[in-house]
């Protein structure tokens, strides 16, 4: 598991440059495949059996888009100006460093501050490849670069920089591979430009025209100094989602993941975040609607490139995923 | 189709395109009541479509067949509407109170000259003259809810609450330059319509005329998804900030430039342009040798915002003709620049094939 993850999150995949991303986890999923499509948007989706007595066509999605930055402008002395893919906040900006996609490593400057106590807004700072000049910099307008952190392993804790939401497609190849036996039709999605609005699985949600949607993806905590109140901790098992800022998670799929994680023994927590949301959401309201859920991951310190979970958390996750759609799921 | 053939077919801008550009620049057509330029581009068209069909929203939608077998149905769309005006209260006397529709900056209002109604009739957007205001009323912008738009009581009588209105620039040319109101989006129409009546024989046009881009890409997205392409490009009219600055800083936030040709998207606030669409537009352009640019990623939005969401997903890139001054009373653009995007979306379309989509994105 923790090879998977340092393999996922140290590949550089912005929202809508998903490509290398996806052939890593395509690598990860053929063997175990019954069907393997990418459509238009670049969602990866793995088919694996088919709907049986007391089945459901279901569709679990984890995004493989991260945050990320594409520039606006590279001025006469090589400098490179920028502006953010998905929820990048400019404190987390000054002093990071960054991938491009072509390989090229830069470091975010910023022009001086008239109040130190103040934070650079994006529009102040500047992408330093180390450039002298337009000609000799080796990006251009257009080009798109992920953050760049090692991925660091401190026993059951993880960091690294896009967590969110690679530990989550993590989770799906772990349960795509156990999965012998389904009475349902499941289709893995591994979706795109979350990020900048669910839209991935805006169309595959419209294209697998599903009966149950269950999304897998990260969700804060409230287990740090001073930190929000939320009643989600790192460790404490996965956080099954009553509601975010997008989406009343049906009660029924809460119930019966509850019941699940019961019947298994598998530690959860229930997860009412106040912001945010996931591609349950784009899901739930797909053509006519759908029955819709989320199984969290808890995450610290997100979206900036230090992300923390534990690796617990991850492996119950696969344990409650796999147990949930190994079974008849009663939706009634 | 071989390039110089390709060259040849290119529509050109003549004296006959910037008469129909004035025409449709002139008309008024404010989100949600489209039918003036509706009907310019119905009359137009009619002649050279397959079929036209006015949908549910006042989409007008053209499909032109291809003359080759099991070509690829490519969806071009262009806005009609325009932002402006809308009259809410009338106050008696010629005076009606006003609400904004679509973008347009408070600032850009007061004592502008306004078009009010079907029958476009004059007034102003009046406001109290230096003489009667203090040093401290200057620094602010106005409000809107301070503002009228003031008919006299003679013309008043024939306009009601619910009215459109707009700016009332008249269309011109100066040398180079087009000059007027609503070029955003009616050089995207102008274009559309040329394209309309000039198709490469390679592809199923399908021409979406839609309404309601400026309010959220409404006519957009029901259009997308009745007319189910397997590709689709957006017409349309980007600010040009590229005036120089003076402090010696080079000016790094210009989003377009004039006369550097039409401005191909990669990113903005709606969409993340399909990269094998940027590139096949890239490819033609240099192989072409038509001047393009890249607008500077960042806000904003087109069509192809909700185009490409729409079913299974669109695969989608936006072209615009870069103008100075939008969304105010006036917006410059240049000629080459029209003509540029015309040649970078024929040829574009000429030398489109399946091949270009068989990559996964």
């Amino acid at each position: 598991m923790k090879s998977l993850i340092k393999k996922l999150v140290e590949t550089v995949g912005p929202s809508g440059y998903e490509s290398k991303i996806r052939e890593v986890v395509r690598a990860e999923v053929e063997k175990y495949a019954d069907e393997i499509s990418v459509d238009a948007m670049g969602n990866l989706i793995v088919k694996k059996g088919k709907k049986k007595e007391g089945g459901l066509k279901v569709m679990l999605s984890a995004h493989i888009d991260e945050i990320g930055v594409m520039v606006t402008h590279v001025d006469k002395n090589g400098f490179a100006r920028f502006t953010t893919i998905g929820g990048v906040r400019p404190h987390t900006c000054y002093g990071s460093r960054v991938r491009f996609l072509n390989g090229t490593a830069g470091v975010i400057g910023g022009e001086r501050l008239d109040d130190a106590n103040h934070v650079h807004a994006i529009e102040a700072m500047y992408i330093d490849v180390g450039a002298s000049s337009v000609e000799d910099c080796p990006v251009k307008i257009g080009d798109v670069a992920a953050f760049d952190r090692p991925f660091e392993d401190l026993g059951n804790r993880l960091i690294s920089k896009a967590m969110d939401d690679r530990v989550c497609a993590a989770v799906l190849i772990e349960t795509l591979k156990n999965i012998k036996n389904s009475p349902h039709e499941l289709y893995f999605v591994f979706s795109t430009q979350e990020e900048v609005g669910l839209r991935g699985a805006t169309t595959a949600a419209y294209a697998i025209d599903p009966d149950l949607g269950i999304a897998s993806d990260v969700t804060m905590t409230g287990d740090t100094p001073r930190g929000m109140k939320m009643d989600v901790a790192l460790g404490k098992g996965p956080a099954i989602k009553v509601k975010d800022g997008g989406m009343l998670a049906d009660p029924k799929v809460v119930e019966a993941m509850v019941q699940c994680a019961q019947k298994h023994e598998i530690p959860y927590q229930l997860e009412v975040l106040l912001g945010g949301t996931t591609d349950a959401k784009a899901m739930q309201i797909s053509r006519a609607g759908m029955p819709a859920g989320c199984v969290s991951v808890p995450t610290r310190y997100v979206h900036t490139p230090s992300e923390m979970v534990d690796i617990n958390d991850l492996n119950n996750a696969v344990k409650l995923l796999t147990a949930l759609i190994s079974e008849p799921i009663n939706l009634a | 189709m071989k390039n110089n053939e390709i060259l040849s077919q290119i529509p050109e801008i003549g004296e006959e395109q910037i008469q129909l550009l004035e025409k449709l620049s002139n008309a008024v057509s404010v989100s949600g009541d489209e039918s003036e330029v509706r009907n310019i581009v119905m009359e137009e068209v009619k002649e050279f479509a397959d079929n036209i069909r006015v949908d549910a929203l006042g989409n007008v939608l053209v499909t032109k067949k291809a003359k080759v077998d099991d070509p690829v149905r490519v969806m071009i769309a262009a806005h009609m509407d325009e932002v402006g005006f809308m009259l809410v209260d009338d106050e008696g006397e010629g005076l009606f109170k006003f609400e904004i529709v679509g973008g347009i900056d408070n600032r850009q209002l007061v004592g502008k000259p306004v078009l009010v109604g079907k029958e476009k009739l004059p007034g102003v957007i009046g406001a109290k003259p230096i003489h009667l205001t203090t040093a401290d009323e200057r620094k602010n912008p106005i409000p809107l809810d301070s503002l009228r738009i003031d008919m006299g009581p003679g013309n008043s009588k024939k306009c009601k609450v619910g009215d459109r209105a707009t700016f009332a620039t008249r269309f011109e040319t100066w040398g180079p330059s087009l000059v007027g109101k609503a070029l955003d989006d009616r050089l995207g129409v102008a274009t559309l319509i040329e394209l309309v009546k000039h198709t490469p024989e390679n592809i199923e046009l399908l021409a979406a005329f839609t309404v309601q881009e400026e309010n959220g890409l409404r006519g957009a997205r029901i259009a997308a998804y009745s007319m189910n392409p397997e590709v689709a490009f957006v017409l349309d009219s980007t600010p040009a900030n590229d005036l120089p600055v003076w402090d010696e800083e080079e000016n790094g936030r210009y989003n377009v430039k004039l006369n550097h040709g039409p401005a191909i998207y990669r990113l903005d606030a709606a969409t993340l342009s399909d990269p094998r669409l940027i590139n096949h537009l890239v490819k033609v352009g240099d192989e072409f040798k038509i001047p393009y640019q890249f607008r500077q990623p960042g806000k904003g939005g087109t069509d192809a915002g909700a185009i490409h969401k729409q079913r299974g997903g669109i695969p989608s890139v936006s072209i615009s003709v870069p103008g100075r001054y939008a969304h105010t009373a006036v917006l410059i653009a240049r000629k080459a620049d029209w003509e540029n995007t015309m040649k970078l979306i024929f040829a574009s379309l000429a030398k489109f094939n399946r091949d270009v989509l068989s990559v996964d994105r």
